[in-house]
């Protein structure tokens, strides 16, 4: 464990707070884009009823495909860069994603749904103002679980040269310094669970204390 | 004012929830349809509201076809309340009231005033309003759900089962409220049910549908029972029905005087002795015994059903569930005014009927 106390590879452009900062933000563009393509489409076959064979096939078909192939089709046919890890990462974080978002609308409790178009309102607002606060557990659920998977994955980046705090796991595997890749292994492991814990935090200001199971939150 | 005209809803697979129905639900009033499941009672409640669009005939609110209007239009101003009351879970019991006043667009603040308003309308105390729906009790969250549908003060409100997820104390607690509120607003309801009591309890009138969405009787809850139309009717309303029919008959029954002592004193009587409080309310008989005898409670009997000069039933009711066989009669502070006998209520129908106002 030595390597992760060493000052010197604290500092510099390769040091481990640049390597930090470059997997946190090949996790979080990667969440964004997947965020973006993933709840409107879970959102609106949750909410339609219709299509719900696309949203099981699409996601057991993205779950099937191996990473690693992703990645290096993609750099076969556009070069070193970031958009093969992009495209690798993005494909894996969006089965849990809409999985997360289709089951959660899916599990509103009909009488609900009922009850606001019955009030007088439209399919947008039976979706945004019923629906989704309702969902929202369910859909931290799919983003917790993505989250972990692209943070930990995200180490592949470095293998077709990207940077990362897979950098650390590669290069000490080329140069047999062991030191170096299990720290990078574990800095991915904290990583991931600090990552981990600010969904919690997000989730806890989000969803409705109504929400949270009988007699563990909601003031009353 | 609701109008069904030859409605009829036909399911895509052909079966018929509703067969021609014609009907019609006068402003102001509690109409109740009640039936066996599959009578397509609640397929014709929400017909109304456009919950489900009826395959021909026929709707009109206050005058105007409903297929006219489109639905969350048309919704805004109906009142809607369904079983187990359909509260948004994520909202606070005053945001779930204040549902309707916002999507009309009120602005915030005066929605909340009227939904604060109305929390206190149907007997819930400001307390409850930053509550979630899941901290509240079925009877309180039915409560919620009604003050919701009024929130936007509309005409019309349409009452599906509201209160069959309740227990049967909760729900004649409900009913009575509905009662009172009822007077105080003077809505045009619709409220659907499969319990025949709760229909003629709350029913102006009263729509009774069997199988295969036929009306079989539309008509005031004593004539459904005097005078049922069918077998159907007569069978649906049940077996206690000549007895339910005493609701709604009130006619004089002699109040005869009764031998009354305070609980801590000493009476002497050799017939039952009603023993009441200082308020003169009733709190139990005494036995007939020899002698002297100091009232205390744990000599006492508990009595029986109250009488407070509303119906015949009440009044029979009162007599035969009394230990002394003698109906203990009060007035509208809960005192004690005197006794009824079973043999003079069934003199008082007799009357009633010899009068003509009970067909035999």
């Amino acid at each position: 464990m030595g390597w992760l106390f060493d000052a010197e590879n604290w500092s510099g452009a390769t040091g481990i707070p640049v390597r930090l900062l470059e997997h946190l933000a090949y996790t979080w563009l990667t969440l964004l884009i997947a965020a973006v393509i993933a709840v409107p489409l879970g959102a609106y076959v949750g909410h339609t009823g219709r299509g719900g064979f696309l949203i099981v096939g699409l996601t057991n078909g993205l779950r099937a495909l191996p990473t690693m192939a992703v990645l290096i089709l993609v750099v076969l046919w556009a070069g070193i860069g970031d958009l093969p890890v992009y495209t690798a990462l993005v494909l894996l974080a969006i089965p849990p994603i809409m999985a997360g978002t289709y089951a959660g609308i899916r599990a509103v409790e009909p009488a609900t749904v009922d009850a606001a178009r019955g009030v007088g309102m439209r399919e947008r607002a039976v979706l945004l103002q019923v629906e989704l606060p309702n969902s929202l557990p369910l859909v931290f659920g799919g983003f917790r679980s993505a989250a972990l998977q692209v943070v930990a994955t995200a180490t592949i980046a470095a293998y077709v040269g990207a940077g990362g705090l897979g950098r650390y796991v590669f290069d000490g595997l080329a140069f047999q310094e062991y030191d170096q890749m299990l720290g990078g292994a574990v800095l991915v492991a904290v990583l991931a669970v600090l990552v981990d814990l600010v969904f919690v935090g997000l989730q806890r200001l989000t969803v409705s204390p109504g929400l949270r199971p009988v007699g563990t939150g909601g003031k009353s | 004012m609701i109008e069904f005209r030859a409605v009829t809803k036909r399911f895509e697979d052909g079966t018929i929830a509703v067969d021609e129905l014609d009907l019609v639900v006068e402003a102001g009033t509690i109409t109740v349809f009640v039936g066996p499941s599959g009578c397509g009672k609640t397929t014709s409640l929400r017909m109304v509201n456009r919950m489900i669009d009826s395959t021909s005939g026929t709707i009109l609110v206050d005058g105007k076809d409903v297929m006219s209007v489109d639905p969350p239009t048309l919704r805004l101003g109906i009142g809607y309340v369904i079983q187990q009351a359909g509260l948004f879970p994520h909202r606070t019991v005053l945001d779930n009231v204040a549902t309707v006043p916002l999507l009309s667009g009120w602005d915030r603040k005066r929605a909340r005033t009227r939904a604060a308003e109305l929390l206190e309308t149907v007997g819930l105390d400001s307390g409850f309003a930053k509550r979630y729906p899941a901290q509240l009790s079925g009877g309180q969250q039915q409560r919620v759900g009604v003050a919701r549908a009024l929130a936007a003060d509309p005409p019309v409100l349409l009452m599906d089962e509201p209160f069959s997820a309740v227990d049967p104390i909760v729900r004649e607690g409900l009913q009575d409220e509905l009662l009172r509120l009822q007077g105080e607003l003077g809505k045009t309801i619709v409220f659907v049910t499969h319990d025949i009591d709760e229909a003629l309890k709350l029913g102006d009138r009263v729509a009774v549908f069997r199988e295969g969405g036929h009306l079989a009787q539309y008509a005031k809850p004593a004539e459904l029972l005097s005078a049922p139309a069918n077998d159907f009717v007569a069978s649906f309303a049940g077996r206690d029905r000549g007895y339910r029919t005493l609701t709604f008959l009130r006619a004089d029954v002699p109040v005869r005087e009764v031998t009354t002592a305070t609980l801590g004193s000493t009476v002497t009587s050799n017939g039952w002795v009603l023993a009441v409080d200082e308020n003169r309310r009733p709190v139990g008989w005494l036995s007939p015994v020899d002698g002297a005898t100091e009232v205390t409670a744990d000599k006492l009997i508990s009595g029986g059903s109250l009488y407070d000069g509303s119906s015949l039933r009440a009044a029979l009711d009162a007599a035969l569930s009394s230990p002394s066989a003698l109906g203990v009669t009060v007035d509208p502070d809960g005192a004690v005014v005197g006794v009824v006998q079973a043999d003079d209520v069934l003199k008082a129908l007799a009357t009633a009927r010899a009068a003509g106002e009970v067909p035999s």
